[in-house]
């Protein structure tokens, strides 16, 4: 069928890429809604009863479980569901009390600030750490490193968020503590973004943005120390097994530089498989991380999302895992445009 | 004078079963003429190559009562010495284009590499030394394959691109490692032609590594036959057919001929010959 429709006018033109993205990218989704909505029915929380009450009598009962269109077969509501995701109609919260839509949208730009800068660190750190690390390998610098991934691995990121808040904020008070901002701004920087660092540039406010910052700079820190861990070890195991190939022997015959066979020869076709590690760590904690969301008090979406799963309050829970799953299909499709971009064999 | 004198050269690799010596006291006295160093793989024919070129690094260790190119003693030549001589003076064709081709960076690009690291030249006199070589070749349209991704040619064109990049700044000493095996029949005639044609116009000196008899025979002036770490036989082209070490006599015999009336090829009888010495 792909083919047929492909052959058709409109879709032969140069659009015709992304035509497909968008076609692939709402089928993706309505995937993604289709898991959310049946796990939305199978799980053994009575959306009628959250409602009504436990004290309710048969009839109430039965009256709103027809006036929520429970009634209906599977197929209508699924499509009612649809329909309303699609208007940005996730429901109500009954942990808030206010729609889920308006929580998450206050929620996410939190995690996403705090993630953005946490895998920038991981990148702009932990990339040239593993190609060093490979480069040098079994030196000194090679065991730090490796020594440092480790780590990455086996400290629990709530003990480093505490002994982090303990020794640079309570100890030293080189930067703020839990929250987003000092509790005295705390709101009054004007909503744009809802990223309180591009928000408070926006307003002017330099006193907000250096609150924010320094609110922001450990726990972002650590989430980039995690993600940096995992970022030099795979790049470390990525530029090892591209040293072993011919053509790097190729280059050396040439008479390259190291430093040239290094960054070019085998770094450059490292980067396809670093988009995709780094596409992954991204969206890992854009999921948010909820030790660190709750050691810091971060009002981010892996909180809401925690809290919302505590109180079974399952609109909130279907609408923050809508998100994350829209992330990962927004990130999954952007890796895929940067491969084409900078591998020539993915461009068909 | 000669360009490449090698006496008594011995390359070891240290394994958990102790040393193991791969090359076993090669020796070679090389003018600007074209020598064939055949082989079984694991003859140590491969080792040879790169540790002329000193690409053997740790933990294998190389050593030689004398390793003279071009007068240039090469023992404990440090790695930027080697890497003046690498590409400028001595170069390197490996077997297969799709492995020895970096697959992100364009051909015209790869080849330029080489006169960028030895030359200063200006971008545009760079690319048409680059349209040159690709020309000498025999690559008709050069602009076109300039912007080529290796993926994107044939085996025998990347082949042809691997030569033009190895022979662009007009080395002395050529060494082709397999430079047919991977290639399909009908294009390794044109790439040995090529090949050929280069080294004798340029006057490069040339080793051509391989483990086909015919082809060495057919295309080099002396033959050096390795087995296990040893040369075991060493004549003129011509002449490979009177050879008398016993594994060059199995390995003529196990040729097969047109006419062919055997039903089964005779199997080289290691004991005989002294396997693994």
């Amino acid at each position: 069928m792909a083919d047929a429709l492909r052959r058709i006018g409109p879709f032969a033109s140069r659009a015709a890429p992304l035509f497909w993205l968008v076609v692939t990218v709402a089928f993706t989704f309505l995937g993604l809604l289709a898991i959310t909505f049946v796990i939305g029915r199978v799980v053994p929380i009575d959306p009628v009863l959250a409602v009504v009450g436990d004290r309710a009598s048969r009839e109430t009962y039965e009256a709103a479980r027809l006036a929520m269109g429970l009634d209906d077969p599977m197929i209508v509501q699924f499509a009612r569901y649809v329909l309303d995701v699609v208007q940005g109609d996730l429901g109500r919260s009954v942990g808030t009390g206010r729609p889920v839509a308006e929580d998450l949208a206050r929620v996410f730009p939190a995690t996403l600030e705090m993630a953005t800068l946490g895998i920038i660190i991981g990148v702009v750190v932990g990339v040239p750490m593993g190609v060093i690390a490979a480069a040098r390998q079994g030196t000194w610098i090679d065991q730090v490193i490796r020594v440092l991934g480790l780590a990455g691995y086996a400290i629990p990121a709530f003990w480093l968020g505490l002994v982090g808040l303990v020794i640079f904020y309570a100890k030293f008070r080189l930067v703020g503590g839990p929250g987003r901002i000092d509790i005295f701004m705390d709101g009054m920087v004007p909503v744009r973004t809802g990223l309180l660092l591009i928000d408070s540039l926006i307003a002017g406010d330099m006193r907000a943005f250096r609150s924010a910052f320094s609110h922001i700079v450990l726990p972002a820190t650590i989430l980039g120390f995690f993600s940096l861990a995992y970022i030099a070890r795979m790049t470390r195991s990525f530029m090892l097994e591209q040293l072993g190939q011919e053509y790097i022997i190729t280059a050396r015959v040439k008479g390259a530089p190291e430093r040239v066979i290094i960054w070019r020869h085998a770094f450059r076709p490292i980067r396809v498989q670093l988009i995709t590690v780094i596409g992954l760590s991204y969206a890992g904690l854009l999921e948010g991380s909820v030790m660190i969301e709750t050691v810091f008090s971060w009002p981010g979406i892996g909180n809401y999302l925690t809290t919302a799963l505590l109180n079974a309050d399952m609109n909130a829970v279907l609408g923050a895992t809508l998100v994350i799953g829209a992330v990962f299909i927004g990130i999954n499709k952007g890796s895929d445009l940067l491969y084409r971009l900078l591998d020539p064999r993915a461009r068909a | 004078m000669s360009l490449l004198r090698v006496e008594n050269l011995r390359v070891r690799f240290p394994t958990d079963q102790g040393e193991v010596e791969v090359v076993k006291g090669l020796s070679i006295d090389l003018g600007r003429e074209r020598l064939g160093i055949v082989g079984e793989s694991g003859s140590g024919k491969s080792m040879t190559g790169r540790a002329l070129m000193g690409l053997i690094g740790p933990p294998g260790r190389v050593t030689a009562d004398r390793l003279e190119f071009d007068g240039i003693d090469l023992r404990g030549l440090s790695e930027s010495g080697f890497r003046k001589l690498r590409g400028a003076r001595m170069s390197m064709v490996m077997q297969d284009p799709k492995f020895s081709l970096n697959p992100v960076i364009r051909i015209g690009e790869q080849i330029g590499e080489a006169l960028q690291f030895h030359q200063r030249l200006p971008a545009r006199a760079r690319r048409r030394a680059v349209m040159e070589v690709l020309e000498a070749v025999r690559i008709n349209d050069p602009e076109r394959v300039y912007r080529l991704y290796p993926h994107e040619v044939s085996g025998g064109m990347g082949q042809r691109v691997m030569i033009a990049m190895m022979v662009v700044l007009q080395p002395d000493l050529m060494i082709a490692d397999e430079p047919t095996s991977a290639l399909d029949v009908s294009v390794r005639a044109t790439v040995l032609e090529i090949l050929d044609d280069l080294v004798r116009r340029r006057g490069m000196g040339l080793i051509l590594i391989s483990h086909d008899l015919d082809m060495v025979a057919r295309w080099c002036d002396r033959i050096l036959v390795m087995y296990a770490g040893k040369v075991v036989e060493e004549c003129a082209a011509g002449d490979l057919h009177a050879a008398t070490h016993p594994y060059t006599r199995g390995l003529l015999a196990s040729v097969p001929q047109l006419n062919e009336t055997r039903t089964r090829l005779p199997v080289l009888d290691r004991d005989a010959i002294g396997a693994g010495t």
